[in-house]
């Protein structure tokens, strides 16, 4: 994959705006302007293309160790590089669980391994996720995978003793608590998001206030202990207003919103298909639409894919028997992009702040989410602005094929990921 | 109709169809005919999941009647039990070549999935899902109450139905409001707000979390079973503060207008959600539903595949 | 209210009110000499309508006789042997007179008889519902092209036809006027 002297992008679109050539040397940008002279380069004809910064996803299940039959390392970051991320954050939930250094760095190391994209673990928060005592923190942040983000993610750290402490723990390192906002004991035997819709179709409901009574107590638990809280995946109007009230009181809360979350609604439940039984569930339009807002006016932070390989069985099967969880990275950006395009003030800046810049500053990668700038690592993702795709699960380069955009025409198209300099993906394929 | 998964797969009409169909297959069953031809070479399989000996039984009478070849197929002793998925078993039921599955599954949306996912071609009848519906037991309700209520009628304007109990779990409940109000009767719920649904208020269905005011209006009403399970959770407080505030005893059914009825799907749990004296007394027309349990089946399995293919 | 349909081409009136009216009363003449009275007679029509032609008939024999005679309905839907020709059929109703079948002399009454495939279903359903001494066939219309060794004992016009056509009985109970017209399919 080494291209020793180079790269010229020509006649690219920065952040969708000003037409310039790129120059690429030794993994650094050199050089931005017009009709640049190529000095023997690799040209990468970029017409009408956009170039942003490389995306980062703070949330994305690898599913190795111990599910390699749902997805590996090598599949998630072939997978992340087709959707246009250069990094991406491996939940702790694997088998055995991320809650050791030995794991952290095994998982770290497979993806170096795979060499697509940077591969940061995520570590847990408890032993196990079980919820009963912390795990090994800071031999995680100091092992080799330089761990800052930690979560029990599939699991809510519920005791609120244990979140304060995990809280008060990772200041040590200036790590960073991922919860997953679920109160467990009002979430039992859930299905899908309670209201008249879970009602109608016997299923058992979700509500909102499952997730809203987490993330407040947590924004407080933050606040009181001065740490730093990041909410994964928030699916309801309430979290939105929740995280706003605590920016507004200058608490160090930030939120992603998944994809999925932004573009579906509950309404797909009605056929019982369990491609859309997702954790936290699908809420209403009204939620969908907060989300939106919430996102582009930046209450919400960052977009995470909460991608969740499964194989066919777990989803082809009784709903109630079904397992939690869509695929998210290789459609992330088309959903992203079809669910915010027309919301006020949403550019190709803002794209590049909630997919990019900021994850990375969440998750302490700091080679990644760096601005197109000269002097900067050439972490460089390429899209066609104009172009629309038909989703075809079984194209994905992801071992699944459990997405809920099958069929569905998303627009744009990532065409190629430049990693420290290198293509990882050249039109539309990776490389080999 | 090629299935008979929900009430609201049915339109007024078709529901009317079901019960007109009903009312004719009674009448050649009093004069004597025991044993109708129609099915005759068809193959009717019920597939239970869940342990429902009545309905089975009112099924594969109902299927037996009108000749059709029965096959039981229940979790207790074969594949489904050892983990088969049910789609597996969806495909070896249609190898087999089963024209009608009545399926009856502990997880909502089996029967849906069924009909609507490809994995067989075979007319699919819902013999309750979950907490979802359960459409004959609708249907035979409707039946039993349109037979001593509106007897020459079809729809149900001006009856007021009553239906009492466990709402949030019940697929009886879901499959009754849902039919009853599209026939045009008014339906109140009544049952502790721990046992209704959110969103229950935009049911077409009036709520109310007391029995005895209610009771007067009533045309029909239907004692919903307290389920087992539920007794030892926090939905309410004890079994006797239930049966208290909301089981049926002679002094509450003294107070319903002198034509009412008193129904339940069964099982009952007598001294429960109805006194035995209730349940045997001249009111009850408890037997009865089961009944026309077999009748309205049989209506049921008649419409959907005793005539050839669909367009 | 309605008007008389005039014939067109495609449509052609072969009896109007008076021959109906004639043919069944001639049919009831001949159930009464047949069977030498009225005696356990039981009239069946098959519906929908067979059932009024059976009570038209049933009040001509009364003014033969003086005597009233049991009427009933007998749907076949559940018994032919077609049914998968098509989706299934509504069905009609079944009354079968108080004093029931057994031992009775009963005359099915239909308005066509072609195939003969619903009077077999009908011979099948009276075996269900009891052991009739005899059972005979009246029809208002014969239009032939028999698929079965069944024929009519009271026939109220022969009608030669083709298979392409169509033959339709109208009584004023259902239809509003007695004709039967041929119509080309």
């Amino acid at each position: 994959m080494t291209e020793p002297s180079g790269i010229l992008i020509q006649q690219a679109l920065l952040y969708g705006e000003s037409q310039v050539d790129i120059r690429i040397s030794h993994g650094v940008i050199t050089e931005i302007g017009a009709d640049l002279e190529p000095r023997g380069e690799e040209i990468t004809p970029a017409h009408g293309r956009v170039a942003l910064p490389a995306f980062v996803d703070l949330h994305t299940h690898l599913r190795e160790p111990g599910r390699e039959d749902a997805e590996t390392i090598r599949t998630g970051s072939q997978a992340a590089a087709l959707g246009g991320f250069s990094a991406v954050f491996a939940m702790a939930n694997t088998a055995p669980v991320a809650d050791t250094a030995g794991v952290v760095e095994q998982v770290f190391r497979l993806g170096q391994e795979a060499g697509y994209v940077d591969v940061f673990p995520i570590g847990a928060v408890t032993v196990g996720l079980a919820g009963e005592r912390l795990a090994e923190m800071g031999a995680m942040a100091n092992s080799a995978a330089h761990v800052r983000v930690f979560s029990d993610d599939g699991n809510c750290v519920s005791d609120p003793l244990l979140m304060r402490r995990a809280l008060e723990y990772v200041k040590t390192f200036g790590g960073v608590i991922a919860q997953h906002a679920q109160e467990p004991r009002l979430t039992e035997g859930a299905q899908m998001n309670e209201g008249e819709l879970s009602g109608l179709l016997g299923l058992t409901g979700w509500p909102a206030v499952a997730e809203e009574s987490i993330i407040a107590r947590d924004i407080l638990l933050a606040s009181h202990v001065k740490s730093r809280l990041h909410v994964c995946h928030v699916s309801t109007a309430g979290s939105v207003e929740l995280i706003k009230w605590a920016k507004s009181h200058g608490i160090n809360v930030t939120a992603e919103v998944t994809p999925h979350h932004l573009l579906l609604t509950e309404d797909l439940v009605r056929n019982y298909d369990p491609v859309y039984k997702v954790n936290p569930p699908l809420r209403t339009n009204a939620d969908v639409m907060a989300l939106r807002k919430g996102l582009a006016e930046g209450t919400i932070d960052i977009v995470a894919t909460d991608h969740a390989p499964h194989p066919h069985e777990s989803k082809d099967c009784e709903w109630n028997y079904a397992a939690f969880g869509m695929l998210g990275l290789e459609t992330a950006l088309g959903a992203v992009t079809l669910a915010m395009r027309d919301q006020v003030g949403w550019n190709w800046h803002t794209l590049a702040q909630r997919m990019s810049i900021t994850p990375a500053n969440i998750g302490q990668a700091h080679e990644h989410g760096r601005p197109l700038e000269v002097g900067e690592i050439a972490n460089i993702v390429l899209i066609d602005p104009i172009a629309e795709r038909i989703i075809d699960p079984n194209k994905f380069a992801s071992i699944s094929r459990n997405s809920p955009y099958a069929s569905m025409s998303l627009p744009t198209v990532v065409t190629d990921l430049i990693r420290r300099g290198q293509f990882i993906v050249r039109g539309g394929e990776l490389c080999a | 109709m090629k299935h008979l998964v929900s009430v609201a797969d049915l339109t007024k009409t078709e529901a009317i169809r079901i019960l007109d169909t009903a009312m004719q297959l009674d009448q050649v069953t009093e004069h004597g005919a025991k044993k109708l031809p129609t099915l005759r070479g068809r193959t009717v399989v019920n597939l239970f999941y869940e342990d429902s000996t009545r309905t089975r039984l009112s099924f594969e009478l109902a299927a037996k009647r009108l000749s059709a070849d029965v096959i039981t197929f229940s979790a207790k002793g074969s594949s489904v039990s050892k983990g088969e998925s049910l789609k597996d078993t969806a495909l070896t039921l249609q190898a087999m070549g089963a024209d009608a599955v009545i399926i009856r599954h502990f997880a909502s949306g089996a029967a849906h999935q069924m009909a609507h996912t490809g994995w067989i071609k075979a007319h699919i009848i819902n013999a309750g899902d979950g907490t979802h519906e359960h459409p004959t037991q609708a249907l035979l309700d409707a039946y039993t109450i349109r037979r001593h209520l509106a007897p020459h009628r079809q729809d149900f304007e001006g009856l007021t139905v009553g239906i009492v109990g466990d709402v949030l779990h019940s697929r009886v409940a879901r499959s009754n409001i849902g039919l009853l109000s599209a026939l045009g009767a008014k339906v109140i719920v009544v049952g502790p707000p721990t046992l209704m649904p959110v969103g229950v208020e935009e049911w077409p269905c009036e709520i109310r979390y007391q029995l005895d005011d209610s009771l007067p209006e009533l045309d029909a009403i239907m004692m919903l079973r307290v389920q087992q399970e539920r007794m030892n959770g926090s939905f309410f407080p004890s079994v006797e503060e239930y049966s208290r505030e909301y089981g049926l005893n002679r002094i509450r059914a003294s107070r319903l207008p002198d034509h009412a009825v008193v129904m339940h799907p069964g099982p009952m749990n007598r001294g429960v959600e109805i006194t035995a004296e209730v349940a045997d007394g001249h009111r009850s027309v408890i037997t009865e539903q089961v009944a026309n349990g077999v009748i309205v089946r049989m209506a049921v399995l008649y419409l959907l595949i005793g005539g050839g293919a669909h367009d | 209210m309605s008007t008389h349909v005039p014939a067109s081409p495609q449509q052609r009136v072969v009896a109007d009110q008076s021959d109906i009216a004639r043919a069944l009363r001639r049919i009831a003449h001949e159930i009464v000499e047949n069977l030498k009275g009225s005696t356990d007679l039981v009239l069946l029509g098959i519906p929908s309508r067979g059932v009024p032609l059976a009570q038209r008939i049933a009040f001509n024999i009364a003014d033969i006789e003086g005597t009233s005679v049991p009427v009933g309905s007998l749907d076949v839907t559940l018994f032919r042997d077609d049914l998968r020709i098509r989706p299934a059929k509504a069905l009609a109703r079944t009354e079968l007179p108080i004093g029931g079948i057994d031992g009775k002399t009963v005359v099915l009454v239909d308005d066509v008889l072609y195939s003969g495939r619903t009077i077999r279903a009908a011979l099948d359903a009276l075996n269900e519902f009891g052991r009739p001494k005899a059972v005979q066939l009246a029809v208002l219309v014969d239009r032939g092209h028999r698929e079965l060794p069944i024929r009519a004992d009271y026939v109220g016009k022969n009608l030669p036809t083709s298979h392409v056509e169509k033959v339709s009985v109208e009584i004023s109970e259902i239809d509003e006027f007695d004709q039967v017209v041929i119509r080309e399919s």
